[in-house]
């Protein structure tokens, strides 16, 4: 059951209001096409080939008896593709398919393309390797400790300085304030100790990629790519001869972000880009979990070059989580300082993040481990000293909140812990830290637009938190917590002064509109978003909008399904386009019936006169009308991020965002004080997310974050082996049984709450509402935890044995028990 | 190498269809790569995600772990099969209006479990239909607009709740 707390009336007609989204009927029929749908003609089986080892060198590979399997196309290696890459370019660490070195189980080694995916397994049987095995460093601790060199194994990469550790892939140490002075001058400072286990995304559909590869014409077929020579002047592939390579590239592939594994595929296999193409059916789910380049789609693309034909890859489930690239585990530690009033005084935060075997997204996960806790609350100082190490483990990377859930569950139960010292409700000890709209964090980001405040209101009246809060009996209880999330980010993952996101548009003489989108479409609805956008400018209804998408060939550039970037800068950018054309069918209707073009509304599928509305017609002789009097109608529109507005520090732009939504959740909880069984009853979840263009989305993605964040409270942990409890290195449990993900019987009930605070820069009004309502899940969580049982639950998840050694330490001391009433001082 | 085939015949929404198949083939393969009916998808292969869920004679199955000659003769519906001479099922109109289906990767079988349901039971209580869908994972919706359309699905054929 979803609710509306809050609803700001608007001039729109469709934007706004509960509308289908236009793929919605595919989806229920069947008709939907995702990749691994995707048949071609004569296309091979790929598989992979994976380490066995968490940690070996390569001595040698020999396929000989792999390619001369009765079935088999193509064998490759990490010899045929040796460019390092990785989504990050400053840290480009990682091969397609190792070259000497395996850094976790389950990193690739050799591919081959079979007739079937059975031959192809058995081709994967009878490749040789040759591994000499080196320590394994699983423990992020030991990592950071470790001494020697790279060479012995003592690193996991080389450093990049002599007498560095190269198991460290970034250090970030930022400080704003007097921390330390403030911390000392605090009447109340909490300390505490934080651990979040890894979790992962576990969409449903598996990665998959297909490539197919056209030679241009003789003398040109074949070929693996990679090992041309480079033209001097720039990035083009050159074949060996010397002239440029021919030939096109075609990858399909459930990706996230198209237009990066665009330009890796050209750069790694040594393929002009202007010869690249990606296709992008539609995604079965992301979550954050497709969104870098990965080992089969260079497999793919050099199987295919190799083969001459079209090859497939589908993870299994079992590589679906060694590809990871899920939540980093994170140990904290926090000391929080306010005064005897509530008002936080100085934050100070340490933090190891355990990174996997590659660098992945790190840099930034590094960055946002601290930056992007400086809101919703006004803190006068704050120190944050974060380290990521890497370790014989899958590759760790943003997962749905990326970088900022782990350190918000720590930070909020931290606030908990002060409310509580100093007396105050939680609820209003938060208004109390309120940083306000129009401002700027201690670090330097702008605030513009803020509802935190209506969120922590429409919670506390939705709860009944006022009757619940340490009132209810022994063994249930109410919590709360707030956060802040980024509407994308101001500087893309490659430096470049183009838009961030870029629709085209053109009308035509059935009145029809057609939308070429370069964004990727992961279930969030972007593609519908365009369409609305479309329908509202341009007046005609929603079922005469085609939405063209998902082919680098003929859409432009849109950076990708991450960081919760796409409705602020999608949606402006097909505002740009669509308004751009609304005013040539206003200028060419406005002369037609000689009136000003303002005074031309397009809405309902008509052209109508503003000052006498029965004075009409039909938008798509409104169209024709344009289209006589302008020449062809088309246009393209974009955004681009504000660059003038971070931090001027190192690492200042990191965070910085065009605009930042706000949340709050209640959580109620039951909990079984024999067992450590917490039942999660409901979570509230309000959210600010501008304005929510279609309410049904905004609840659908604010149920969805609050259902992940709930999972990684309770149930969730992505955990390896060592060497005491089976094989060194081995995932704990590579399965949807093993893995536990909630069904519909572990998941709470949820209640959306939209805030509307209405963005001065977002389309409408609107901001993001993918990843910000997932963080106080898991500290509203714990919180309620505390007041059910008052026992304090500081590490992840809130399994029923960590939780019933908690209330057995409590019990055995003697305080076990519902924590003490707050005090009179909550207003 | 070549794995032994045989003829198989399935009677697929409402169409009897002789196919030759591997015999370790399973029916989700069948369905998907041997008759194109790529409607039914693959989540995990081994039976934990639900994805694969298909109606074999009023009953949801899992594809996946069905061997295609365990369906010989047996009346197997899937998601393109859900919609009458009239239209779409009515499940599938309002997990459209609902917004229950976001990525859309485990909607197929959620409709199956959610259809063999409704044929069975035309007035089922949310508890019910948490029940009845236990078996599929979502891992977009957080259930709830799912809910919200089998709930407005029953309405709609079911008539009231009693």
């Amino acid at each position: 059951m979803t609710t509306s707390s809050r609803k700001v009336k608007s001039n729109q007609h469709l934007i706004g209001y509960p509308q289908r989204k236009i793929d919605g009927v595919e989806k229920a029929t069947g008709r939907a096409v995702y990749t691994d749908d995707l048949q071609l003609p004569g296309m091979l089986h790929g598989k992979i080939l994976r380490s066995p080892h968490p940690h070996a060198r390569i001595v040698g590979i020999d396929t000989s008896r792999a390619e001369a399997l009765p079935g088999v196309h193509a064998v490759v290696t990490g010899r045929d593709m040796p460019t390092p890459y990785g989504i990050i370019p400053w840290t480009q660490d990682e091969y397609p398919l190792a070259l000497d070195r395996v850094r976790y189980v389950g990193d690739g080694v050799a591919a081959v393309a079979a007739v079937d995916e059975d031959t192809a397994n058995r081709a994967l049987d009878l490749i040789h390797v040759e591994y000499e095995e080196l320590p394994a460093w699983l423990d992020p601790w030991k990592a950071l400790a470790a001494k020697g060199s790279y060479e012995e194994g003592h690193y996991i990469h080389s450093p990049k300085k002599d007498g560095w550790n190269g198991n460290v892939t970034k250090k970030v140490r930022l400080e704003f304030g007097e921390v330390d002075g403030l911390m000392d001058s605090s009447d109340v400072v909490v300390e505490g100790e934080y651990f979040f286990e890894g979790t992962t995304h576990a969409a449903i559909e598996p990665h998959c990629a297909i490539g197919s590869w056209e030679p241009d014409g003789v003398g040109h077929a074949g070929g693996t790519g990679g090992a041309g020579a480079r033209d001097p002047e720039g990035d083009v592939a050159l074949d060996p001869a010397g002239a440029p390579r021919g030939g096109k590239l075609t990858v399909w592939s459930s990706t996230q972000v198209p237009h990066y594994l665009h330009r890796e595929l050209s750069r790694v296999l040594g393929v002009d880009p202007a010869r690249v193409r990606v296709l992008q059916p539609l995604v079965g789910g992301g979550f954050g979990g497709k969104s870098e380049p990965f080992d089969l789609e260079f497999c793919v693309g050099a199987l295919a070059m190799k083969s001459g034909r079209p090859v497939k890859i589908l993870y299994t489930r079992e590589e679906v989580f060694y590809a990871h690239r899920g939540r980093h585990p994170f140990h904290m530690e926090y000391r929080t300082g306010c005064t005897a009033d509530g008002k936080l005084t100085s934050v100070d935060a340490k933090i190891l993040l355990d990174g996997g075997a590659y660098a992945s997204f790190g840099l930034v996960t590094t960055y946002y481990s601290g930056q992007l806790l400086c809101a919703p609350y006004e803190m006068p100082a704050y120190r944050f000293d974060s380290t990521r190490v890497y370790t014989n483990k899958p590759a760790c990377g943003p997962k749905r909140g990326h970088g900022s859930v782990q350190p918000r569950f720590a930070f909020e139960v931290q606030m908990d812990k002060l409310a509580e010292k100093v007396g105050m409700d939680p609820i209003d000890f938060r208004r109390a830290n309120f940083i306000g709209s129009d401002t700027r964090t201690v670090n330097e980001l702008r605030i513009t637009s803020n509802g935190f405040l209506e969120c922590l209101d429409a919670v506390e009246a939705a709860s009944g938190w006022r009757e619940k809060f340490r009132r209810m009996p022994f063994g249930r209880g109410i919590g709360v917590a707030g956060s802040t999330y980024i509407s994308g980010t101001n500087y893309p993952i490659y430096p470049n002064e183009m838009p961030q996101s870029a629709v085209q548009m053109q009308v035509d003489r059935s009145g029809r509109v057609a939308v070429f989108s370069g964004a990727s479409e992961i279930g969030q609805g972007c593609d519908s978003l365009v369409a609305y956008i479309a329908a509202e400018e341009l007046g005609v209804p929603l079922e005469y909008v085609r939405v063209m998408r998902g082919d680098t060939d003929f859409t432009p550039v849109d950076l990708g399904a991450y960081s919760s970037r796409v409705t602020f800068m999608l949606g402006n950018a097909a505002i740009d386009a669509a308004r751009k054309l609304r005013e040539k069918v206003q200028e060419a209707v406005a002369e037609a019936w000689e009136v000003k073009p303002g005074e031309v509304l397009l809405a309902g599928g008509r052209a109508h006169w503003a000052q006498d509305t029965q004075r009409q017609m039909h938008i798509r002789e409104a169209f024709n009308l344009a289209e006589a009097r302008f020449g062809t109608l088309g246009a393209t529109g974009w955004y681009n991020t504000p660059k003038d507005v971070h931090g001027e520090y190192r690492g200042g732009t990191i965070g910085a965002s065009p605009a930042y939504s706000f949340t709050a959740h209640v959580a109620e909880v039951e909990v079984d004080p024999e067992t450590g069984v917490v039942t999660v009853e409901k979570i509230w979840v309000a959210h600010d997310c501008g304005r929510a263009l279609n309410p049904v989305l905004v609840e659908g993605q604010m149920e969805g974050s609050a259902y992940m964040g709930c999972a990684e409270a309770i149930m969730e942990a992505h955990v390896f082996k060592d060497a005491d409890h089976g094989r060194e290195g081995l995932h704990g449990g590579p399965s949807l049984l093993a893995y536990k993900i909630p069904t519909s019987l572990d998941t709470p009930a949820l209640e959306s709450l939209i805030v509307e605070s209405i963005d001065p820069e977002g389309p409408y009004g609107a901001k993001e509402a993918g990843e910000g309502p997932l963080h106080p899940s898991i500290p509203a969580v714990a919180n309620a935890i505390y007041d059910a049982v008052g026992v304090r639950m500081d590490r992840l998840p809130f399994t029923p044995p960590r939780v019933w050694r908690s209330i057995e330490a409590a019990r055995g001391a003697g305080v076990l028990g519902k924590p003490g009433f707050a005090m009179e001082a909550g207003g | 190498m070549d794995p032994s085939t045989e003829i198989v015949r399935l009677v697929v929404n409402g169409q009897s269809r002789e196919v030759g198949v591997p015999t370790h083939f399973t029916l989700l393969e069948a369905l998907r790569y041997v008759l194109g009916l790529t409607g039914t998808k693959q989540g995990c292969d081994k039976g934990d995600c639900g994805a694969c869920t298909v109606i074999v004679d009023g009953e949801p199955v899992l594809a996946c772990l069905t061997p295609v000659w365990e369906a010989e003769g047996r009346e197997v519906t899937t998601v393109e099969g859900l919609a009458g001479p009239e239209g779409i099922h009515a499940l599938q109109d309002c997990f459209d209006l609902h917004g229950a289906a976001q990525c859309g990767f485990c909607t197929p079988g959620i409709l199956c479990s959610a259809a063999a349901l409704l044929a069975g039971n035309p007035s089922p209580t949310r508890e019910e239909i948490r029940e009845a869908i236990a078996g599929n994972l979502c891992r977009c919706t957080g259930y709830a607009k799912i809910y919200d359309a089998v709930e407005a699905a029953a309405l709609r054929t079911g008539g009231p709740q009693g």
